[in-house]
């Protein structure tokens, strides 16, 4: 059959589905006379013997076939709160689909779903699914998925949608319904497609996940119209699932990526700057190799878990680009800022922050695929060579480039720089060492003794930091393996943190690691619900609470405005701290079905309480320490 | 954001090392009150960025024990050169700043990070 002819008569079993019976008023645009005799829903229809033509149940859904596509694909996990819009496919995922590959998870708002799938992707390498209403529920999804857009990272969204105006249930079903419901984030996703028949969405699903996983990746949107989910399908109706091939990413120009190798072999200071770089564990592996055979310092922003902390060629603690007189970037979300600095001052004002002539190599993607309202693209950077490519598939032939043009005496130079960058990275650890233990008894507890006293528990077990804050991490700890960081928002939209600890929980879930999140407390205030999600599936993560009760960053910006007009400095906490009543995060987490402990205010308290949350998390459970912190 | 803190922080110090007084042929300082210091420290604002122990963080650098020499830091504190708001007399008094540096200077020195187990791995 084909799907011309299948969907034919896929829509007249809708019909016979959906015939009225006797004494009922047709589902028809015609003109309407009085009100049926007898009400669907009346109690003489409820208890009197049944029509015999009407047909009440069916034993396969469009939804089912698609669920089939999205089994084809390899969603493992789907992200939901539930909404009726989507009920169709929501039945079909845990009865036909088995509620396994994809299993449905269980979430208290849409934001937690959507950021869950942020943080999971970005250790999973590929995207899981979110379910939403097309409206209150895109709604609420929507600075997460922002976020996700920011950050480069793929999330499958399905939202939930009743097109035909005539098939609605007055009231609530109107109001969640649409005409074009990606319209609202589509300045911010990659690609939304509302299919209108389950060939279609069946081409479009697959091609949305390609879309999805190709760099520069993002969240892609399908709308699934309720009509299409719960229409019946014929029990022997057969529709093609289209072969799905994820495009290799895009490398590097060969002449380019050949310059960029003389610049770097020729430099006397070559400084290697990497954010968003490493998309899968080889992407730190190939930029260790790089970094060795240039003896090059890199400096690692926070983006992704780009280089060992403590390689002998770390800088990032220095960030020494002062000195470069070529700056290779790799991946970086605004490397003008890297090469700027901006004085925020009654007036603003900028200065170089590296020397006149400095050259200038940038391998980036972004460079494939800008959109113009949202801003997130940056001030716009003077570049030397720009490649627009994807920065780690591009690393392999550029390390054999520089190895070629390599001869004896640059390899000398390599190592009599190689040495000089090793003494500076050893001695920023001890400078780290020594700033640390500055106030180190004080209470507040500060967030230096917080993150070495994580480390003293942590240390020896297989680890991961799935969200943090603050930095004092990174300059401690010894991150060598590349799942030990997940990078951070990208959009810098708050109430990413916890969710997206959840998500990445769960994917380091089956490789039996520990997850550790530094939490804080603004941001877990937007949607506390997800530490329920994790407590009810079973999703071990350590959360420690970096809890500074205020929404600091912004209090530090409101403390600016004060001194810059010079009345009230002392008032600068309104509207920004979360105290009188504080939080107590402990009775909000054990609230949720967790283990935890606090608020904790005596730093001496801090490591055994973390010894015993670990205990549960070991269990398999999620749990929470609540520490009052200095604010950062 | 983190990158932009610390950028500014970078910035701070900078700056600060920049603010060394100039040589001393000038008033005395006034003598300051560690304890109203403290306070003001708190108050003012100047925890947010220093932390309530002036021990530095992500947002602005260490200031404590051995902040600036006392008419550096007023220059400084009046006329920041990086990110760091600025505090007129109009908000704190020569006064106010002499008791908070006074608190920055009482604060304790960390003992020897080789014998802290949880800093030496």
């Amino acid at each position: 059959m084909n799907r011309r002819g299948f969907l034919k008569r896929a829509s007249l079993a809708g019909a016979a589905a959906l015939a009225p019976p006797a004494g009922v008023e047709p589902q028809s645009p015609a003109p309407r006379a009085a009100a049926p005799a007898t009400p669907i829903m009346s109690a003489a229809a409820e208890t009197s013997p049944p029509p015999d033509v009407e047909i009440l149940t069916t034993d396969r859904t469009g939804s089912d076939f698609m669920v089939d596509v999205l089994k084809s694909i390899g969603l493992d996990y789907i992200c939901a709160n539930p909404g009726s819009s989507f009920r169709g496919i929501h039945e079909s995922v845990i009865n036909y689909g088995g509620n396994t590959q994809p299993e449905l998870l269980t979430c208290c708002h849409e934001e937690s779903s959507v950021a869950m799938g942020h943080g999971y992707a970005k250790v999973e390498g590929k995207p899981l699914g979110v379910f939403a209403h097309g409206t209150v529920g895109l709604q609420h999804a929507a600075m997460a998925i922002y976020n996700a857009w920011c950050d480069r990272v793929p999330v499958y969204i399905m939202l939930g949608n009743q097109l035909d105006a005539t098939m609605r249930r007055p009231g609530a079903e109107w109001a969640h319904s649409v005409q074009d419901a990606a319209a609202m984030v589509r300045d911010f996703t990659k690609w939304d497609d509302a299919p209108i028949s389950l060939p279609h969405f069946a081409e479009s699903a697959v091609r949305a996940y390609k879309i999805a996983m190709t760099p520069p990746m993002a969240p892609v949107v399908l709308v699934l119209n309720a009509e299409l989910q719960e229409q019946p399908l014929a029990a022997d109706a057969r529709v093609a699932i289209p072969k799905l091939a994820i495009p290799s990413p895009p490398e590097g120009d060969s002449r380019a990526v050949a310059e960029a190798a003389r610049l770097l072999v020729a430099a006397e200071h070559p400084v290697i700057v990497a954010d968003r770089l490493a998309r899968t564990p080889a992407g730190m592996a190939h930029l260790v190799e790089l970094a060795e055979a240039l003896q090059a310092g890199v400096v690692s922003q926070s983006g992704r878990m780009n280089f060992p902390t403590r390689h002998p060629l770390n800088l990032s603690q220095a960030r020494a680009i002062a000195d470069a007189d070529v700056i290779l970037a790799l991946e970086v979300g605004d490397l003008w800022g890297v090469l700027n600095t901006f004085r925020d001052q009654l007036h603003r004002s900028t200065r170089a922050n590296v020397k006149p002539g400095t050259k200038i190599i940038s391998i980036t993607s972004g460079d494939l695929y800008v959109k113009a309202n949202y801003q997130d693209f940056q001030r716009f950077a003077e570049v030397d060579l720009p490649i627009a490519a994807d920065g780690e598939a591009t690393l392999p032939a550029l390390v054999d480039a520089v190895r070629r043009a390599t001869n004896a005496d640059r390899k000398r130079v390599f190592e009599s720089r190689g040495a000089k960058l090793a003494e500076a990275s050893r001695a920023a650890l001890e400078r780290a060492r020594l700033e640390a233990s500055y106030a180190w008894d004080a209470s507040p507890v500060t967030t230096a003794r917080l993150c070495a006293e994580l480390w003293g528990q942590i240390r020896n077990e297989d680890w991961t930091l799935v969200n943090g804050t603050g930095g004092w991490a990174q300059r401690l700890w010894n991150f060598d393996k590349p799942y030990q960081w997940n990078g951070g928002s990208g959009g810098a939209g708050v109430g990413y943190g916890a969710p997206a600890a959840v998500g990445a929980a769960l994917a380091h879930k089956r490789h039996g690691r520990l997850a550790v999140n530094i939490q804080a407390d603004g941001d877990l205030m937007y949607a506390p619900g997800v530490l329920w999600t994790a407590a009810h599936h079973r999703i071990p993560l350590l959360s420690v609470m970096h809890n500074n009760r205020a929404y600091h960053q912004e209090l530090m910006h409101v403390q600016k405005m004060c001194n810059r007009h010079s009345r009230g400095i002392e008032r600068g906490r309104i509207g920004s701290e979360l105290v009188d009543p504080p939080i107590d995060y402990a009775k909000v987490a054990q609230g949720l079905g967790l283990h935890a402990e606090g608020p904790i205010t005596d730093p001496n308290e801090v490591g055994p309480a973390i010894a015993r949350a670990m205990a549960s998390v070991k269990r398999g459970e999620p749990a929470l320490v609540d520490v009052v912190c200095q604010p950062r | 954001m983190a990158r932009l803190i610390l950028i500014a922080a970078i910035v701070v110090v900078a700056g600060a090392v920049r603010a060394q007084p100039p040589p001393t042929s000038q008033p005395a300082p006034p003598a300051g009150d560690a304890d109203r210091g403290k306070t003001l420290f708190a108050r003012n604002g100047c925890y947010q960025c220093h932390n309530y122990e002036g021990q530095g963080g992500a947002a602005g650098p260490r200031i404590a024990p051995n902040p600036l020499p006392f008419r550096g830091f007023t220059a400084y504190v009046r006329a920041p050169r990086g990110d760091m708001p600025p505090y007129t007399v109009k908000v704190m008094s020569d006064q106010d700043l002499a008791d908070v540096h006074a608190y920055l200077r009482s604060r304790a020195r960390p003992r020897d990070v080789s014998t802290n187990p949880l800093l030496s791995r």
